[in-house]
C-alpha cells in the first residue's frame, strides 16, 4: 500500500500522458519518463469485453506502485455506457489524485460524477473531497457550456479539449496552422481563465511529424493553455522545453516577487522594477513563472 | 587468493607465473617476450594454394590429436566453418584432444558441444560461449577449464604465447588462390576481418576457407597471402542473413530512447566532448541510440566527431557520410551498411583487434578514446558488470571489447533497463566480473543516472549541467524493491572457465552450477 500525498488542485501540468490502464509493462512505472500527470485509459484504449480487466490492474497498479511526483488521473468510461460508476468507485479505492470525466457537456454532468465520487470516498473511508475532477471537451455543445462545466465543482482542476472527437462533430480535420479547432481552443481557455481553472490541449497522435508536434506546441503555449496531453514518452521533451520560460523571464520574475516582499513589509503598494509599474496584479503571474522555472530546473530560490 | 575485486582465486590457477587481478594498468612498462610462430617455407613458386577439401588442408598443415585451433567470428551467428572444420578433423581424421581458441563463439556452434561431450574438444578459448556449448561448459563437461579473455586480450595471448595456434582457419568472403582475403566481395561478406588479423600472423599454419574464389590479386587484403599455407574452397561459409543484419534500427522504444537521451546528456556535459572528440558504442537498443541524441548535441554546439572505432554499423556510417564524423576505425561489422562502407567511403579503415584493444601493444585505439557507451546483463554497487553469465550462473554471452574500451576510455558509460522481466540489473553482487569497476564511470539507467565515485571530476560536471544522480546502491534497493531479492546461486568447487582481465590476470572465475533444488 502506498499512501499518496493529498492531491493539489492547482499544480504544475505541463504534460498528461495517456495510457492504456489495461498494460501493467506501461503503468508499471510511467513516471520514469517525467511528465507530470498520467492519465491511465479506462474509456477507448480499452475493449469492451476488458473493462473488468483493467479497472484490476488500475486498482492494484495504485495501490502497490510509488508513482512519487507524478500526479495520477484516470480516464472513466462516458456517463452513457454501464462502466462509469464502476470505474470511479475503483479510481477512488485505489487513491487516484483525480478523475477526467469523458464527453462532458454540461454542469449537471460534472455534478453527477461528483455525487458518485462521493459516495464511493465515504464507502471507502477516503476524506470527502479529496479526489479531483477534470472534463474532457469533446463536442460542440461541451464547448458551448464550458464555463458552467469550469465552475461545476469545486473539485475542478481544470478542461482539456479532445481533438478526435470534437473534429469529428465539427467536420473537419487537423489542420497545420490549427484553425480547425482555433474557436474552440479559445472558447475553452476562456471559460477556463473565467472560472479560475487549468485548460489543456488535445493529443498530437502523428508521431513521426515532430515539426507538426512543435508548432502545435508553439500555438499552445502562446494561446495560454497549461499544458497538454501527449500519447508517447518522447513527446514529453519538447513540451517541457517550449514550455519554459526564458532566462529573462525568470530575472524578471524574481525581481518583482522580491521586490513586492520587500514593498510590502513597507507598506508599499505600488512601485517600479526596471523602470516599469508593479502592483499586487502582477506577482501571480510573476509566481507561476518561478514555480515553473523551478520545474524547469531553472530556478533553486525561495520565494516561491 | 582474493583479488582487486573480490574475487578468490583458487591457487591452483596461480601457476606458470599468472596472478590475480590488481587494478587497471597493473602491467604498465613491463616486457613481453613475442612468441614466433614455426612456419613453413614456400620458396618454389607456387601458381595455387588450392586444396580439394578441408581433411586435405588439415593433413598438409600436419594436423594431429592435442593440437589448438584458431577461428574468429566475423560471421557472427552465420558461421559455418568452425563446424565444418572440427567435423573434418574429428569425424573424418579421427583427431581428439583439440582446442579450440575461438575470438567468440555462439549459437551457430551447438555442434560443438556433442564433440565436449565426447571428450574430443578439451578446451575452449573465446570472448563468448553461448547456447549449447554454454550449457555443457558449465555443467563441468569440458575437459580443462574454459578461458574467457576480451577482444583485446586475445592477441595479447597469442603474442605473447600464452595461446599457441597450431592451425588458424580464416574464413573469408573472399580469397585468390594463394589466400589474400578480402570480407567483401563475395556471397557472406562480413567486411573487416580484424579479428583474423592477429591469428595469421602467428599461428604456424594458415587455413583460408572461402566460398568466394576472385582473380589473384584480392587486394587490399585483410589477411595477406604470405601468412597463409593453403586455400579451401568450400559451398558456403555461412548464412549471410545471420552474419550482417540488413541495418541496424535505431530502437523506438521509449525508455531505450530516454536512457540514449540520457547517455548523451551526460557525455555533454564533460569537458571531453569537443570538436574532434572520440567515440565507441555499442549496437543494443540505448546503446545504438544515443548516437541520435549525440548528433542534436553535436549540431547545437557546432562540434564534430573526430573518430569512431568499434563495432561498426550503419548509423555510425550514416555520420561518416554527413561528415559529422572524420574517420571510423573498424574491427568487425554489425550490418549490410557497414559491411558495404568499409574501404569504400572515404575515411572508413579496417584494423586488427590488436590495434584495437590489446593492453599490451605499445598504445591501442582504446586508450585514446574519449567516451564508450556499452550494455550490461548485471552491475553490481562496485561499478563491476557482468556480460558473461546469466542470472542461473550458465555461460550466456561475451566480455567483447567491453573490458578494453572500459579500461582505455576516459569515460566509460554503462546504460542498462534497471530491471530485465524478474531480474534485478542493479544488483550487491555480479555473479561474474567482466569488466572491473575501477575502469566504469557511469551508469545510465531507466530509473536514475549513477556516477562511480573514483569520478568526482564527473560529479561535478553533472551537478554543473544540473543532471540529476543518485546512489548506485539506491538503484540497486530500488531494484529490490521491485523485482525482489534473488537467492544466492550455488555452486560446487569445480572451476569450469576462468576469466581473464585483458592484462592476463585472473579476474574471475566460473564454477560449476549447482542443479536446482527447490528444496535447498
Amino acid at each position: 500500500m502506498i499512501p499518496r500525498p493529498k492531491p493539489e488542485r492547482f499544480r504544475l501540468r505541463r504534460t498528461m500522458m495517456f495510457m492504456n490502464a489495461q498494460k501493467p509493462g506501461l503503468i508499471k512505472d510511467a513516471y520514469i519518463y517525467g511528465c507530470d500527470s498520467i492519465m491511465l485509459d479506462l474509456e477507448d484504449a480499452v475493449a469492451e469485453n476488458q473493462k473488468d480487466a483493467a479497472r484490476f490492474s488500475l486498482y492494484h497498479a495504485l495501490k502497490t506502485i510509488d508513482y512519487g511526483d507524478t500526479e495520477v488521473i484516470v480516464r472513466i468510461n462516458g456517463l452513457d455506457t454501464p462502466h462509469w460508476q464502476e470505474d470511479i468507485r475503483v479510481c477512488v479505492a485505489g487513491g487516484a489524485d483525480g478523475i477526467r470525466i469523458a464527453k462532458c457537456e454540461s454542469a449537471q454532468d460534472v455534478k453527477t460524477v461528483e455525487d458518485a465520487v462521493e459516495a464511493a470516498e465515504k464507502e471507502f473511508g477516503v476524506e470527502v473531497g479529496r479526489t479531483l475532477l477534470m472534463a474532457a471537451l469533446e463536442s460542440p455543445k461541451g464547448i458551448l457550456n464550458a464555463y458552467e462545466i469550469c465552475a461545476a465543482s469545486d473539485r475542478m482542476l481544470g478542461v482539456a479539449i479532445s481533438g478526435g472527437d470534437f473534429r469529428k462533430c465539427m467536420q473537419t480535420k487537423p489542420q497545420r496552422d490549427g484553425v480547425d479547432m482555433l474557436t474552440a481552443r479559445g472558447m475553452m481557455l476562456i471559460a477556463a481563465r473565467a472560472a479560475g481553472v487549468q485548460c489543456f490541449d488535445t493529443v498530437f497522435t502523428d508521431l513521426d511529424d515532430m515539426e507538426g508536434f512543435e508548432a502545435e506546441v508553439r500555438q499552445n503555449k502562446a494561446m495560454g493553455f497549461d499544458g497538454k496531453s501527449l500519447i508517447n514518452p518522447k513527446q514529453i521533451r519538447l513540451v517541457h522545453q517550449i514550455f519554459a520560460p526564458t532566462e529573462k523571464e525568470v530575472t524578471q520574475a524574481e525581481k518583482i516577487v522580491r521586490a513586492y516582499k520587500e514593498q510590502a513589509a513597507a507598506g508599499v503598494g505600488v512601485f517600479t522594477v526596471d523602470g516599469k509599474m508593479i502592483d499586487i496584479a502582477f506577482i501571480p503571474g510573476a509566481e507561476r513563472t518561478l514555480r515553473l522555472a523551478r520545474a524547469c530546473g531553472m530556478y533553486e530560490g525561495d520565494l516561491v | 587468493m582474493k583479488n582487486a575485486v573480490g574475487r578468490d582465486i583458487p591457487d591452483e590457477l596461480l601457476v606458470n607465473g599468472k596472478e590475480v587481478y590488481q587494478g587497471k594498468n597493473y602491467m604498465d612498462g613491463k616486457y613481453i617476450q613475442k612468441a614466433a610462430p614455426k612456419t613453413r617455407r614456400y620458396e618454389t613458386p607456387q601458381e595455387s594454394k588450392l586444396v580439394g577439401s578441408l581433411k586435405e588442408a588439415l593433413e598438409q598443415c600436419g594436423a594431429k590429436s592435442g593440437m589448438t585451433f584458431s577461428f574468429h567470428h566475423h560471421l557472427r551467428d552465420g558461421d559455418f566453418v568452425v563446424n565444418m572444420v572440427m567435423k573434418a578433423a574429428i569425424e573424418e581424421l579421427g583427431l581428439e584432444d583439440l582446442t579450440i581458441a575461438a575470438s567468440s563463439l555462439g549459437n551457430a556452434h551447438d555442434p560443438i558441444a556433442a564433440y565436449i561431450e565426447e571428450g574430443k574438444v578439451v578446451g575452449i578459448q573465446t570472448s563468448g560461449i553461448r547456447g549449447r556449448m554454454g550449457e555443457v561448459v558449465s555443467a563441468g563437461k569440458l575437459k580443462t577449464p574454459a578461458i574467457i579473455r576480451s577482444h583485446g586480450g586475445r592477441p595479447r595471448a597469442i603474442e605473447g604465447g600464452e595461446v599457441h595456434i597450431d592451425i588458424a582457419f580464416i574464413a573469408a568472403p573472399t580469397s585468390d588462390c594463394v589466400g589474400n582475403c578480402r570480407g567483401i566481395g563475395g556471397k557472406s561478406n562480413c567486411g573487416s576481418m580484424g579479428y583474423a588479423m592477429t591469428d595469421a600472423k602467428y599461428a604456424d599454419h594458415v587455413v583460408v576457407v572461402t566460398d568466394c574464389l576472385v582473380d589473384f590479386p584480392n587486394m587490399p587484403a585483410s589477411v595477406e597471402a604470405i601468412d597463409v599455407d593453403a586455400v579451401v574452397v568450400v559451398d558456403s561459409i555461412g548464412n549471410p542473413k545471420k552474419i550482417a543484419s540488413a541495418a541496424a534500427r535505431i530502437s523506438q522504444n521509449p525508455r531505450d530512447l530516454m536512457m540514449a537521451e540520457n547517455v548523451a546528456k551526460v557525455i555533454a556535459a564533460t569537458p571531453y566532448f569537443k570538436d574532434g572528440f572520440s567515440f565507441q558504442t555499442g549496437v543494443g537498443g540505448p546503446s545504438l541510440a544515443a548516437n541520435l541524441f549525440l548528433e542534436q548535441y553535436m549540431d547545437e554546439r557546432g562540434i564534430k566527431m573526430g573518430w569512431a572505432i568499434g563495432g561498426i554499423c550503419g548509423p555510425m556510417v550514416e555520420l561518416l557520410k554527413k561528415g559529422k564524423v572524420g574517420k571510423v576505425i573498424d574491427v568487425q561489422d554489425f550490418d549490410l551498411d557497414a559491411v558495404n562502407s568499409i574501404n569504400q567511403t572515404p575515411g572508413h579503415y579496417e584494423m586488427s583487434a590488436s590495434q584495437y584493444a590489446n593492453p599490451a601493444n605499445k598504445g591501442a585505439f582504446v586508450n585514446k578514446l574519449d567516451f564508450v557507451v556499452l550494455a550490461a546483463l548485471e552491475i553490481d554497487t562496485g561499478f563491476n558488470v557482468n556480460v558473461l553469465t546469466g542470472s542461473d550462473g550458465v555461460l550466456r554471452g561475451a566480455p567483447g571489447g567491453h573490458p578494453d574500451t572500459a579500461a582505455g576510455s576516459k569515460v566509460c558509460i554503462i546504460v542498462t533497463p534497471l530491471t530485465r522481466g524478474r531480474m534485478a540489473t542493479v544488483c550487491e553482487h555480479v555473479v561474474t566480473v567482466t569488466t572491473p569497476g575501477d575502469c566504469v564511470d557511469v551508469l545510465v539507467t531507466d530509473y536514475g543516472i549513477a556516477v562511480n565515485p573514483l569520478r568526482p571530476d564527473l560529479i561535478e560536471c553533472l551537478d554543473k549541467a544540473g543532471i540529476p544522480h543518485v546512489t548506485i546502491e539506491s538503484l540497486k534497493e530500488k531494484a529490490y524493491s521491485l523485482v525482489g531479492r534473488p537467492d544466492d546461486l550455488q555452486w560446487e568447487d569445480k572451476v569450469v572457465a576462468v576469466l581473464e582481465a585483458r592484462d592476463g590476470t585472473i579476474l574471475d572465475v566460473v564454477r560449476k552450477i549447482k542443479p536446482y533444488d527447490p528444496e535447498n
